[in-house]
Formats: C-alpha cells, structure tokens, sequence
C-alpha cells in the first residue's frame, strides 16, 4: 500500500460521512424513543387525573377538596412565544454554520450568540411556567397531568439546556477565532442536536397544549 | 459500500440563507395556523368556525406539525442533501416510535374504555 | 501530525505496557474487552453462586438454608446479575475484541468513548451488588413489578440500589451501542461491503441497534419508578390514577428486545464456528442476514406475550399470540441453515463445535417451549411457573451461554496466543451439558405440574420433592463444570504465547495477524472480495497461509491513552447514585451537583485534548 494511500486510510469512511457525523444521528434517532415513552404516557394519562388543576379550563374538576369551576393553567401565547422563538433559533443555528462554513467570523459570532438567546428564553419561559403552575397549586406529585407534563416538558427542558451549554461552548470557541471552516463539523453536529430539540418541541406544543 | 472521496456528502445543491429564511416564515405561519386550528375549534374564534374546525382539530394539528417538522428535518437538518442513510437513522426510529405510541394508547386507552374483556 | 510511512521492518522488542495504570487509562479495543471479559466472568460466578444458593434451599420441603427475604434478594439478583452484567458484558467482550478485527479496522470509533462504556459498568456492577453488603440487595424480580417497586411494599433501599444501578448500566450500554454502530457502518475495510461482513458483525451490529432503540424505553420507566418512589408522583400507583401495567408495558417494551440482545451475538457466533469446523461456507448468508433483521424488528411487536395473564382482552392476547408465533419463522430459518452447513461438511470435532452444537440442540428445545408459551390459553398455565424458568434458561443459559462458551474456546487463542486444552476443554462440556439439562429439563414437569416460580419453599406432598432433589444435584454438576473451565483457562495461561495466527483454518480477517494481534491491528489489511477472505487467500495460497511476521508498526498514529473517560464515569455514578440519599440526608443533590460537576469536567477535558 502506498504511502499516501495508508494515511488516507486514517481518515477514510465506508459511507464518506464523518463518524461524528453518524453518531449524532444515531444518538438522535435513539432519542426518538425517549420522548416516544414519555409522549405515550402523557396521553395514556390524558384526562385521567383524580384532581385538578387541569392544562385546559374544565366545567369543573376536583380543586382543594372540592369540585370548582377548573381555570385551566395552560397560558398558551407565552408557550406559543416560546416555540416561535425555538423556532427561528433553529434558524439562527443554520445561519451561524453557513457563517461557519464559509469562514465568515462575524456572520457566525452574531447568529450562534442569537441562537444561544433563543435557547436561553425558551428555558426561562418554562422555568416561569412551572414556577406558575407550582403557585397555582400544581405540585410535582398533585395529579397524573402534573407528573406527566413536567416530567416530559421537563426532560425536554434539560435537553435545550444541555444544547444551550453545548453551543455556548461553541460560541466562545468563535470568539476566540478557534472554530475555523475545517472546524465546522463541530458546529454542525451541535446544529443537529439543536434542531432535534426543537422538531420534539414541534410535537409536544400541539400535542400537549393544544389538543383537549 | 465503498467511499469515493473525501468530498463532504451534499455540497453541490448548497440551501442558500435566502432559502433557510424562507422556511423559518413559513415555519412561523404553520405555528401561527396551528394557534389558530386550536381557538378557532374551542370557540375562540366565533361560533360560526367551531362546528367546522372541532371535529378535525386533532388531524389538522398532527399534519401542521408534521410539515414543520419535516421542513426543520430536510432543510434545517439538511436531510435533503445528505446521504440517505442520515434519513434512515432518523425515519427508522421515527416509525418505531410512533408504532409505540400508538400500540399503547390503544392498549391503555381505548381498549380499557371500551371494556374488551 | 503523524508520518505517513509505516514502518513494515521486523520488530525488534515488543514493548508492553502491562501496569495497571496503563490498563486504567487504556483506550485499545482489545484490552477494554479483555476487561469487559474478566469482569464479566466474576460477576457471571456471583450469579451462578446465588443461583447455587437456591437450589440448595429448595432441595427439600421446608428448608431453611436462607430465609424468604433473602431468597427473593437472590433470585431478583440471580436474574439481574446474569443479564446485565453476565452475559451482555461476555457479548461485549467479543464486540469489543473482535468487531474492529472482523471488519480491518484499527480500533473502534470513538475508542474513549469505549473506555468510558467499561468503566460506567464497572461502576454500576459494583453499585447494585454494594447493596448485600448493607444487607438491601433487590428483592422485587429483576423485572421490578409495580407496585410492589413502590415505596408502600418496598420501602427499604433495595429497590432503589436496582433501579439507580440500571440506569447507571443503560448508559455503559447506551454508549457502546452509539460506538459500535457508527464503527461498523463506517470503518469498514476496502471492498468490505455490507453483505460481506462476517455473521458476528452483523448480529452484533442488529443488536446495537435492538440496544439504541429499546433501552431508552426501560431508562423511562425507571425514571418514573424513582420519580414515584422519592417525588410525590403516581406513575403507577393506583391511589393517585396511576396504573401498575403501565409499568409492565413499557418494561417489557424493552425486555422483548433485550431478550434478543441477549441471544443474537450468540447466534452469530454460531455462525461463524460451523463454517470452520465443517470447512464449508455457511448455507444460506444472505438468508441468514435478513432472518436476523426480521427477528429483531419483529421482537419489538410481541413484548405483550409476557402479559397474557393481565387481562388486556382477547383482541390484544391474539394480536400478541400471533405475532409472537410468527417470530418462530426467521428463528426456524437459522436452524436450518446451520444445519444446512454441516450437512455434508467435513466434521472437526473440536471443543468450539461441541459448544456450537449443543447450543442448536438446546436453543430448539428453548424455543419449543417458547411456542408452547404463545399461545395465550397454555399461557395461563404455564405462567409464573418453572415451566417458564424452563424455558428461558433453555434459550438463555443453552443458547446464550453454550454459543459464547463456543466462542470462548474459538477465540482464545487468538486473543491470548496460547491454545486451550482439547481434552479439558471436551470434559468442560459434556460436565456443563449434563449438569445443565439435569438441572433444567425436569422443571418443564414441575411446572405443568404446578410449582409456582420465586418461591422460597414448598410444602411436602405435593409431588416436588423429587425433581427438586435431582435439579440441586444438577446444579453441582454446572458449578463443577465452571471449574473445570478456570483449570482450563489457567493451565493456558502457564504456556508461552506461541499458539498460530490460524490454528482453526478460519475464514475471516481475524486470523491473517499474529495471535495475540498487535496494537495497531493490521499494518495492511488484506483484500477483502468476499465474504470468506482468509479462505479465498489460502485457496489462492495453494492451501496454505504464511505465518504473519510481527512487525515494528512505528509511523502508525493510534489513539492516546486517556483517564478522563474514568474520571466522567465517576460523575456518572455520582449524579445517579446520589439519589440513594433522598432520606438519609435532607441536602442530598449536594451530592448530584458534585457528581455534575465530574462528569462536566470529565467529559469537558476530554473533548479538549486531543484524541491522537
């Protein structure tokens, strides 16, 4: 085998897709099956709790030991806010990886630090949802909606979390003018989990907040 | 399965940010129509709307968000261009995961309720 | 930056790193599965050992070797132990040995990520088994029913050592089927295309996927059993809406799988012997690629079998019953074509065929009964019986262990350069098959005859006494069998390393290095235009295939060593452990953020420093 032929071993794939590449997929087409168990329970559960509060308003459910008119604690504009915003970080993500990609350091600094924004809002708006919910009377353990529904949008909100930490990692690399287009991959991959984070998201808001 | 060269799979129909913008307004309208799917069949938009939005409020959100989600997945994702075998990685699971979803509502929900035993 | 001529001269010295730092830190394949293999072996013993203890209590009516709770901690643990950190560890052995081996490739890809995987299982075979000596080992099956899991019916830490010690488990798992996955679909050899892989690669590459795609199922589950138990929620407690099948629908979502997890690389194993030892290629490759595929897909579709008795109606029990019959089908497809290959091949009756064919013979008996077990009327009897231990150690103890014994004996010499003894190695056998089937086949009758299973005793009269007795003295037998296997293993290890490359005339790349292989793997990987290429090489070599020389190597880039893959196993164990705390002491996730905090800095080390 010839020299040049041996180091090009090193390097070379069967599929000619970057290993790092492949197992980013790979871990999201696993996480499929996370949400997929978590998502089954919530509906399994759907409108069997013994007691309220309720996600949507109800004639009446059971409150504080007694059958009430049931609010509905689901404040839908500042979720549906929320998911835009996931949304267009999505976006943004792409848009710092063509930056990336095409050597552009200020194209990319500026989308990735809008995308980490994104994230970060996205993960306020449920830390004051649930802190809202929890005034409201929804404890972890109050009903089978609210052990559901934090358990699964909660899963999902460490998982943004994780993204957040991970591209923010990324960010300060870009800064630093250590994420050079030879170096995109990393970003790319970072993306992809990203973008999984958000298409789960595109599931679970009409699934859990908009569906009675 | 031999690769070829070391060329990165996908390069040649290259998404421009034109086109990436594109799919984030019409993600935004899709979320927007979804909204919308979810008052107008509660009676949040009127009681002339609700009759004909209820009944099929449910398919109407399942296919708004399946369209986002194949728009995030084929062009944020780049699924489009890339080798198949990324679509695969991600269909695969997708399919099983939706067979397990559905395997359990029907064995949980509407078996139980229905009364089949 | 490496050069890029190797260095092809003979080697002079060969240079081994053989302190125990350089094993802590080791990043090579073969050492991460000569330490899955070990570790594996003795906690494969503790199983047999508890096994052991079972058997002696239920020897006779009435018997008080050990006391209800600790039977139920030994057959909880007995279960636990040879699944999870039995024979899923053995496989991994062999997948971390020999997939790279199989395919010509250095090593796998992410080899730090493989360390991590052993050392996430090290920690968590030793966490769940910590708990017998604070006298809290699991003792709810190793299948955690709720809501006897709940904190109502087991309020003391056994079954949180369980289920903390799964999930630490499911991530060793989790991460080495993300490893071999990508490694087999992309590191593959020149001219190796996929339908030229060798069986085990293939089957193991089916069960990395059954593994992707099941366990994050159970690791669900178990959060909402620990979610129950320490967080105030109801998941599966009825009080609170909750529903206790629930939990056994998505176990068992996952346990179907698992069960094919647990015999596919064994298949694959079985594969691979009989073509050598009948020097014939095996029949039917491509049919046997596709029925392992089949079955894999189709084992996520029945996992309800294992519920007939709960009462999901009869549109539920016949879907179920169905589908599960079908999965006969592809099983059936193997079975023949294993017998296809030795048909009229030319017999080499060494230790590694014993195993392989005693594997068919019982693995069939364990499928009858399984047959016997679908449909849901038999079912009803037959369930929570010894009928069905029958059956599952007739498929898990005679397929599983039998096809990973078959390639134990095919494969050491190569992993170790030395041959095992014929002789022992025949009398390991026939000791392990009699005492297996004395042990095993006589609980077909005692369950028709109605012995319940998980029962630390019975009563006199009722018929159990006999075949209890004859099991016990079965069980002796097995245990003799192991020890005849570690004579064998050390009367090996006392001989120089000078056992040949090929001492079997196998078909595979595996066989074209020196045994044991050097670091670096190949220094040339051999053409590959067949599924067989070490045979089309000796064919072309007129029969005959040189030893291959050992060579210097120098100009080979391998990966570096690296402790931080230890280091974010220990945050592993210290975010999951610290829920063990929750009562003991009010400030306990100061415990889960010191864990955090490993494992962030762990894993923030490592994709920091370089991996060559």
């Amino acid at each position: 085998m010839s020299d040049a032929a041996a180091h090009a071993m090193e390097h070379h794939t069967s599929t000619g897709i970057d290993s790092r590449k492949v197992a980013i997929w790979t871990l999201i087409g696993s996480e499929c099956l996370f949400f997929a168990s978590l998502i089954s329970t919530y509906l399994v559960y759907k409108g069997k709790s013994l007691v309220g509060p309720l996600p949507h308003a109800e004639s009446q459910c059971m409150l504080h030991g007694a059958m009430q008119k049931c609010e509905g604690v689901f404040e839908i504009k500042l979720v549906t806010t929320g998911t835009a915003i996931l949304l267009f970080s999505s976006f943004f993500v792409v848009m710092a990886l063509y930056g990336a990609q095409k050597g552009n350091r200020k194209m990319l600094v500026g989308w990735l630090a809008a995308t980490v924004m994104c994230g970060l809002f996205f993960v306020s708006m449920q830390v004051y949802e649930f802190n809202h919910f929890y005034h409201k009377g929804m404890g972890y353990g109050t009903n089978l909606f609210s052990s559901t529904f934090y358990t699964l949008t909660g899963f999902h909100g460490s998982h943004v979390s994780v993204g957040v930490i991970w591209l923010s990692t990324l960010l300060v690399l870009a800064i630093r003018g250590k994420l050079p287009p030879e170096k995109s991959l990393n970003l790319e991959i970072a993306a992809l989990y990203w973008h999984f984070v958000d298409v789960v998201w595109i599931v679970i808001f009409p699934v859990v907040y908009l569906m009675r | 399965m031999d690769a070829h060269a070391h060329a990165p799979a996908g390069e040649h129909s290259h998404p421009t940010p034109a086109l990436y913008f594109k799919v984030a307004l019409v993600l935004f309208v899709l979320t927007a129509l979804e909204v919308m799917a979810f008052e107008a069949g509660h009676g949040g938009m009127g009681a002339g709307i609700r009759p004909v939005i209820e009944p099929i409020v449910v398919e109407l959100l399942l296919v708004l968000s399946a369209a986002k989600f194949a728009l995030v997945a084929m062009f944020y994702m780049h699924l489009k261009q890339d080798s198949r075998l990324l679509t695969n990685l991600f269909v695969f699971p997708i399919l099983l995961a939706a067979g397990v979803i559905m395997g359990l509502i029907v064995l949980l929900q509407y078996w139980r309720t229905v009364g089949a035993h | 930056m490496a050069t890029s001529v190797i260095d092809r001269s003979p080697a002079t010295h060969a240079p081994e790193n053989t302190g125990i730092w350089s094993w802590i830190t080791t990043v090579d394949h073969k050492r991460i599965g000569i330490l899955y293999g070990a570790t594996a072996f003795l906690f494969f013993l503790i199983g047999g050992l508890e096994a052991l203890f079972m058997r002696i209590q239920l020897m006779k009516p009435d018997n008080t070797f050990v006391s209800a709770a600790t039977f139920n901690s030994l057959f909880t643990m007995h279960g636990t132990t040879m699944i999870f950190l039995g024979v899923m560890p053995l496989s991994a052995m062999f997948f971390n040995y020999f997939i790279p081996l199989q395919i010509g490739a250095r090593d796998v890809a992410f080899p730090r990520l493989n360390a991590f995987s052993y050392w996430v299982f090290l920690l968590g075979g030793l966490f769940i088994n910590f708990s017998w000596l604070i006298n809290a080992a699991p003792n709810a099956g190793w299948f955690g029913y709720a809501n006897l899991t709940e904190r109502t019916y087991s309020p003391g830490l056994n079954t949180d050592f369980w289920v903390l010690g799964l999930q630490i488990l499911g991530i060793a798992s989790m991460a080495a089927a993300i490893n071999f996955f990508v490694t087999i679909v992309n590191l593959r050899a020149p001219g190796m295309k996929m339908l030229r892989m060798p069986m085990f690669v293939w089957m193991s590459f089916i069960t990395q996927i059954l593994l992707l795609l099941a366990f994050p199922v159970i690791t669900i589950a178990l959060v909402f059993l620990m979610m129950d138990r320490h967080f105030g929620t109801h998941f599966f407690i009825p009080e609170g809406g909750g529903d206790p099948i629930l939990w056994q629908h998505l176990f068992w979502i996952f346990g179907h799988p698992e069960v094919y997890i647990l015999i596919l690389p064994a298949f694959g194993i079985v594969s691979e012997v009989l073509p050598v030892f009948s020097r014939k290629p095996l029949f039917g490759y491509t049919a046997m690629v596709f029925s392992g595929a089949f079955i894999a897909f189709l084992g996520f579709g029945v996992w309800s079998h294992h519920m007939f008795a709960t009462g999901m109606g009869p549109f539920a029990d016949s879907f179920f019953a169905l589908s599960t019959m079908l999965i006969a089908v592809p099983t059936g497809v193997k079975i023949f074509n294993w017998i296809g290959t030795l048909w009229g091949g030319s017999l080499q009756m060494k230790t590694p065929l014993y195993f392989a064919l005693g594997m068919i013979a019982m693995f069939i008996i364990g499928g009858l009964s399984g047959v016997m077990h679908s449909s849901p009327p038999a079912d009803l009897q037959q369930t929570d019986t010894y009928f069905v231990v029958a059956h599952f150690h007739y498929v898990l103890f005679g397929g599983s262990i039998f096809g990973l014994t078959a390639g134990a004996y095919y494969w050491f010499p190569k992993m170790f350069g030395r041959m095992l003894s014929e002789k022992i190695g025949k009398l390991h056998f026939w000791l392990m098959f009699i005492g297996f089937n004395v042990t095993f086949f006589p609980m077909h009758f005692l369950g028709l005859n109605g012995m319940p299973r998980r029962v630390y005793t019975y009563p006199a009269g009722l018929n159990f006494e006999f075949w209890n007795r004859i099991q016990t003295y079965g069980s002796l037998l097995l245990g003799v069998s192991f020890l005849v296997f570690i004579y064998n293993l050390w009367q090996a290890s006392r001989k120089p390393a000078d056992a040949p490359a090929d001492p079997w005339k196998g078909a595979t790349l595996e066989w074209l290095i020196p045994s044991p292989p050097q670091e670096f793997n190949f220094a040339d990987v051999p053409p590959v235009n067949s599924s067989m290429p070490a045979w089309d090489l000796r064919r072309a070599g007129g029969g005959q295939l040189p030893e291959p020389p050992r060579v210097s190597g120098a100009g080979i880039h391998m990966p570096r060593p690296s402790y931080w893959p230890v280091v974010a196993a220990f945050g592993v164990l210290g975010v999951i452990g610290s829920v063990l705390f929750t009562e003991a002491f009010p400030h306990w996730y100061f415990i889960t953020l010191g864990g955090a905090a490993v494992l962030f800095y762990g894993v923030y080390r490592w994709a920091f420093e370089p991996a060559f």
